[in-house]
């Protein structure tokens, strides 16, 4: 027995002190391979009188066991230290900088989205028409007669004349204008003829898109976004328009807005309002919504009967609303964007700021942005 | 339109403060865009009395002046020759704000050569009450005490209101009628002065004849003999200064003040420069010499005055200067004249002449107005110039005054939901000169001077304005019926996600401007003559775009100038292929600078395989089954000839192209180095799946097989396009190839020269059954057929 405890104690002893696993493997060989020593005192049993078996079987059985435990655990203890010694070699500098590489997306398609989210939730589609137009869409089916000083509201931008045999062949609307200067839309308001010529009441639509206008200042882009809103049916009054046009500010700035209609003039509405809303400026910053002074952010009014003829509607059975706004100015008064000229520049700087994530979806659910 | 407020009062009894008008013509639609009061404006400003002046010992032009002013004996470098002692002067401290100059002075006192200076002495145009700015504002040091306010001693204590006339209501352009708004909206009560006419003394001497009877309907004249031509009196001068007009002479005064104040312009002609008749007709490509200083030639659409000396001005736009009135004028001709709105105006846009006159007859005048006119112009001749009143001569016919409406006031609510006593109804449109009959339905005679009022709906907007828009309540609209449908459309949907993918892939989103510089635009394959705006904002800015690319690339060009390179932009927005609707589509198009940016872990540049994932990814998200693409070769001289593809689906339609650009096209526009760029058209791809009535999904059939992978290398010539192998390796079993990859391209030692070799992965995915070696051994010889029908050989 005392065999038995001193080979253990000298076993136990070497696997301790073994410091790489071949070392350790020649331990376990010498111990419990097949020539081992332990594996040839087992051999040894056989000779053994049953009273000496019954003593020396279960020892080096432990014995045996015991040996194996401490090898394997001595075995994990040298694989953790190599992989430690291994891991500690591999480092990275985690302040080195890196790239996410994440795109913007402009604020003006932001802003028309918003819009296109609010005015959904009462069933306005969205229509899109195109922005070169003939008179006839721009001008004169909105009620603005040729020759009229209404139309120097709105500097025009002209196409050179179409003198090509092409450009003449093609009939328009009307079926008079054959032959004339194409203009850029000075507005969005085309959209609304080419809509009633096109479908019947009920309509509720808006249409988006970019719009002209040959000026250039601090607050006037020669191309430019407006959203035109049109819905008509049997009986829609001016308190609807009133109404729609409330709800639609207050859901687009996210705020309770306070807000004027004043009677204002466009040829293709009557009774015609600009929408004003309260803001006061704090520094350089303007809050919309309230304060003591107004800020006009909309034009709109009743669809003008002649606008309605000219369409083919009978104006003594459908009526409704219209309203035109301009989305540049709302991202700058949203978003707090100082200069509409830097909205068309593409400078990288400006639309990282400005820019909105690309994972944004704006929706009623989780708020506009 | 300016006015001042006591002008205003000449017409309105009222009470209200400037305040209250200004809020009174914004609820009633006129629009105020300015309010200026000197009071404020001039509130620093204070009077002085020079006391002594000497020479500046290093400047001729400079003298120094002793001044007593409000802050005590100050000296005062001055530059005014009628600097002297004696006068009283508008005095500004240090600091003051110079309203004509728009700067402001120093707050501390400053040198002028040598000599310190202690504030200002103002001209009348610094102080903008005048034009006078070589001299000094001279005050009369007896009436003016040191310290009085200027604006109490000049007699500027009028707030002066700018505001907006829309086109369909020229009579705001004239004083009274803006009172007759504000008396119907409740500030006060109109008392405009009835008109008394005039007693003639003698028969007209002076034949009018219209031939231009569509230019020019009516045309009332008189004359006034003796009459003495000075300057206007101080009322007078006063009202036109106020507004900013000149004061010329009592004659030319008259005629500006009743064009404001009535909305009727008026000329005066000196009878004794008139030769024979006058005689109204169309031009005739005849010059004059007009009363602006600059020369214009009539033409057959130009409605002219003439006498028998020939054109003396162009009718309702600008008169002549050979019959101009001036000091020794004794005998006028007065004219009253009514011009066609859309002569005028045409004359005028094609001459390029502005004046009041024209401004008020482009947009019409009352045509009930011109025996009232002629009398009210006569009267003010005779009361400030003397003289005697011929009787009055009318040449032509003056028109009809506008037609009676049938009006029903039911539809005041039905339009606007605004329900209102018909007494009221009755009572707003009363005071805005309207006659009521009631009845069931109503008769409703329209004044002369509101022209525009032509239908029952311009009646309910001027009920409506009056009573107020604040009285309108607001509803919301009711929902609308049917289920929810999605309101954007498939397309706008479709570009929503792929702006988002690119977005995602690190590309910033642009807009730019829609035109651009026509040889631009050219290298672009647009740039065609009818793309051609008119009247550019900009020399470089005059033609439609055909492609997003050209700003895109200008804009990336820009930033990196500027020090900041690799710009990665994309746009969504239209080019342009024609004038027509359907020639202009959508196009979805982006760019990626290929420029060194110092990073720690190397450059990774973007390269002509970049832009093709770009586009693949936004086509992807799209909707597309990017599988069954072909790639191609764009065919715009803009990209790059070897390194650019195209994607299409069959033969016509194109969905993108994509590569790297022409190094001639990216000279044109003037860009540095490389770009690889990408051009997608959202409105090519297939819209059939939207039309599916469910939205379930097809079943999802899941092999219980692993697939087992077969690699091949095949030997191909060097311009064949890899695509091609994997498409001839795939068509050998569609059921049972799940997937061809490219896992290697080699030239080089082992391949001959001009070829290549391309290796493949070949997964096959059996459904039913594991594959046995004989049908591997089959399916192989079919995929190596394949190929060599493709231009591959199998690498031994």
């Amino acid at each position: 027995m005392t065999d038995i405890t001193a080979i253990h104690a000298k076993y136990a002893r070497l696997i301790d002190t073994s410091d790489s696993l071949s070392r350790l493997d020649d331990i376990r060989v010498s111990a419990l391979g097949r020539k081992g020593e332990i594996s040839m005192m087992m051999r040894g049993l056989g000779e053994m009188t049953l009273d000496e078996k019954k003593v020396m079987g279960p020892a080096l059985n432990g014995l045996k066991n015991d040996i194996a435990a401490l090898i394997e655990t001595r075995k994990t203890a040298l694989e953790n230290e190599a992989l430690n010694k291994a891991l500690a070699s591999e480092t990275l500098d985690m302040s080195l900088p890196v790239n996410i590489g994440m795109g913007t997306l402009h604020p003006v398609q932001q802003v028309m989205e918003e819009i296109t989210v609010i005015f959904s939730d009462t069933g306005f589609s969205v229509v899109e028409g195109p922005d070169i137009e003939d008179d006839f869409h721009n001008f004169t089916a909105l009620n603005f007669p040729p020759d009229h000083p209404a139309r120097d509201m709105h500097d025009t931008f002209f196409m050179v004349p179409d003198e090509t045999e092409s450009g003449k062949d093609v009939k328009r609307q009307t079926g008079k204008h054959t032959s004339e200067q194409k203009v850029l839309r000075t507005h969005t308001s085309p959209v609304q003829i080419r809509t009633m010529i096109n479908r019947k009441p009920p309509i509720r639509i808006i249409a988006p898109g970019r719009t002209y206008r040959c000026d250039s200042d601090q607050t006037h882009t020669p191309m430019f976004h407006q959203v035109e809103g049109l819905a008509i049916d049997g009986d829609i009054h001016m308190g609807h328009l009133k109404g729609c046009l409330i709800n639609f500010v207050s859901a687009f700035f996210e705020n309770d807005v306070d807000v004027r209609f004043r009677p204002h003039h466009f040829p293709f509405t009557e009774p015609s309002a600009e929408m004003d809303v309260r803001y006061e400026r704090v520094g350089s910053e303007i809050r919309i919504g309230q304060g003591d002074k107004w800020m006009e952010i909309l034009g709109c009014g009743m669809v003008h009967p002649d606008v309605l003829r000219a369409c083919n509607l009978n104006p003594d059975e459908h009526q409704g609303f219209a309203f035109g706004m301009g989305v540049d100015r709302l991202a700058m008064l949203k978003y707090g964007i100082p200069d509409l000229r830097d909205m068309f520049a593409a400078d990288t700087r400006w639309l990282a700021h400005y820019g909105f994530s690309p994972l944004l979806q704006a929706n009623l659910a989780t708020g506009l942005s | 339109m300016k006015f001042s407020l006591s002008w205003l009062k000449d017409h309105l009894e009222t009470r209200a403060t400037t305040d209250q008008v200004v809020e009174a013509m914004t609820l009633a639609g006129l629009e105020v865009e300015d309010v200026e009061d000197p009071v404020m404006k001039l509130a620093d400003f204070t009077v002085a009395h020079v006391v002594h002046t000497e020479k500046h010992p290093d400047a001729d032009k400079l003298s120094v002046c002793t001044v007593e002013t409000s802050e005590g004996t100050k000296q005062i470098v001055c530059g005014a020759p009628n600097a002297r002692a004696g006068i009283a002067v508008a005095y500004a401290p240090p600091g003051t704000y110079i309203p004509g100059s728009k700067f402001s002075l120093d707050k501390t006192p400053r040198k002028i050569r040598g000599i310190e200076s202690y504030g200002m002495m103002c001209s009348a145009k610094e102080l903008e009450l005048g034009d006078g700015h070589d001299s000094v504002l001279e005050l009369d040091p007896s009436q003016h005490a040191v310290g009085q306010p200027v604006p109490e001693a000049v007699g500027a204590n009028d707030p002066v209101i700018d505001f907006e006339v829309t086109p369909n209501r020229p009579d705001w352009l004239g004083v009274n009628s803006i009172a007759r708004d504000l008396a119907a909206a409740g500030l006060g009560t109109l008392k405009t002065p009835a008109i008394q006419p005039v007693q003639s003394t003698f028969e007209n001497p002076q034949t009018v004849r219209i031939k231009a009877d569509d230019a020019c309907p009516a045309f009332v004249g008189r004359v006034i003999k003796g009459v003495k031509n000075g300057p206007s009196p101080d009322w007078l001068q006063t009202r036109l200064k106020a507004i900013g007009l000149r004061p010329i002479s009592a004659l030319v005064d008259i005629a500006n003040f009743i064009t404001f104040d009535r909305a009727r312009p008026l000329h005066f002609y000196d009878r004794a420069k008139l030769r024979g008749d006058i005689i109204v007709r169309y031009g005739q490509n005849e010059t004059f010499d007009a009363l602006d200083n600059k020369n214009y030639t009539a033409t057959e659409q130009d409605c002219v005055i003439c006498d028998e000396s020939g054109i003396l001005g162009l009718g309702g736009i600008v008169g002549g200067r050979t019959t101009s009135c001036d000091e020794n004028t004794t005998e006028i001709l007065i004219e009253c004249a009514y011009f066609d709105p859309k002569t005028i105006r045409r004359s005028a846009v094609r001459l390029g002449v502005n004046s009041d006159a024209k401004y008020r007859f482009e947009r019409g005048v009352d045509t009930g107005f011109l025996p009232e006119g002629i009398e009210l112009a006569t009267r003010a001749v005779l009361d400030i110039c003397g003289g005697a009143a011929s009787h009055v001569v009318v040449a032509g016919d003056i028109p009809a005054p506008p037609p009676s409406l049938d009006f029903d006031p039911m539809l005041i609510n039905r339009l606007t939901g605004l329900s209102l006593p018909g007494y009221q109804v009755e009572k707003i449109l009363t005071d805005l000169g309207f006659r009521v009959t009631a009845g069931h339905t109503w008769t409703i005679d329209v004044p002369s001077w509101r022209r525009d009022v032509t239908e029952g709906v311009d009646l309910i907007e001027e009920i409506v304005r009056i009573a107020g828009y604040h009285n309108l309540e607001a509803v919301s609209l009711p929902a609308a019926s049917g289920c929810l449908k999605p309101t954007a459309t498939l397309i706008q949907n479709r570009t929503r996600l792929a702006r988002r993918v690119l977005a995602g892939r690190g590309l910033s989103e642009a807009i730019t401007w829609s035109f651009v510089l026509q040889d631009h635009a050219k290298v672009f394959d647009g740039g065609a003559e009818n793309m051609r705006l008119d009247n550019p904002i900009s020399s470089d800015l005059d033609c439609m775009r055909p492609s997003a690319l050209i700003h895109l690339l200008l804009a990336g060009q820009r930033n990196a100038d500027r020090g900041y390179p690799g710009s990665t932009l994309f746009e969504l927005g239209p080019v342009y292929h024609g004038t027509e609707p359907d020639d202009q589509a959508l196009a979805l198009a982006g760019i990626r600078r290929v420029e060194t940016i110092r990073d720690w872990a190397g450059n990774i540049l973007p390269d002509a395989l970049t832009t093709k994932a770009d586009a693949l990814a936004a086509l992807s998200v799209m909707g597309a089954n990017v599988d069954n693409f072909q790639t191609t070769k764009p065919t715009g001289d803009y990209w790059h000839p070897g390194r650019s593809g195209r994607l299409q689906m069959g033969p016509e339609n194109i969905l993108a192209d994509f590569g790297e650009l022409h190094p001639h096209a990216l000279k044109a526009l003037g860009i540095d180095g490389r770009v690889v760029a990408f051009e997608i058209w959202p409105e090519n791809l297939p819209t059939s799946d939207r039309k599916r009535a469910s939205k379930a999904k097809g079943v999802l059939e899941l092999s219980d097989f692993m697939p087992v992978h077969k690699d091949f290398a095949f030997v191909v010539k060097k311009s064949k396009p890899a695509g091609d192998i994997i498409k001839a390796a795939k068509s050998a079993d569609k059921q049972l190839i799940s997937d061809v990859t490219l896992f290697d391209v080699y030239e080089g030692w082992g391949i001959k020269d001009g070829y290549k070799s391309l290796a493949i992965d070949v997964a096959l995915t059996p459904k039913d059954a594991t594959l046995t070696e004989k049908d591997i051994d089959a399916l192989t010889k079919k995929i190596i057929m394949r190929v060599r029908k493709a231009g591959g050989e199998l690498r031994s």
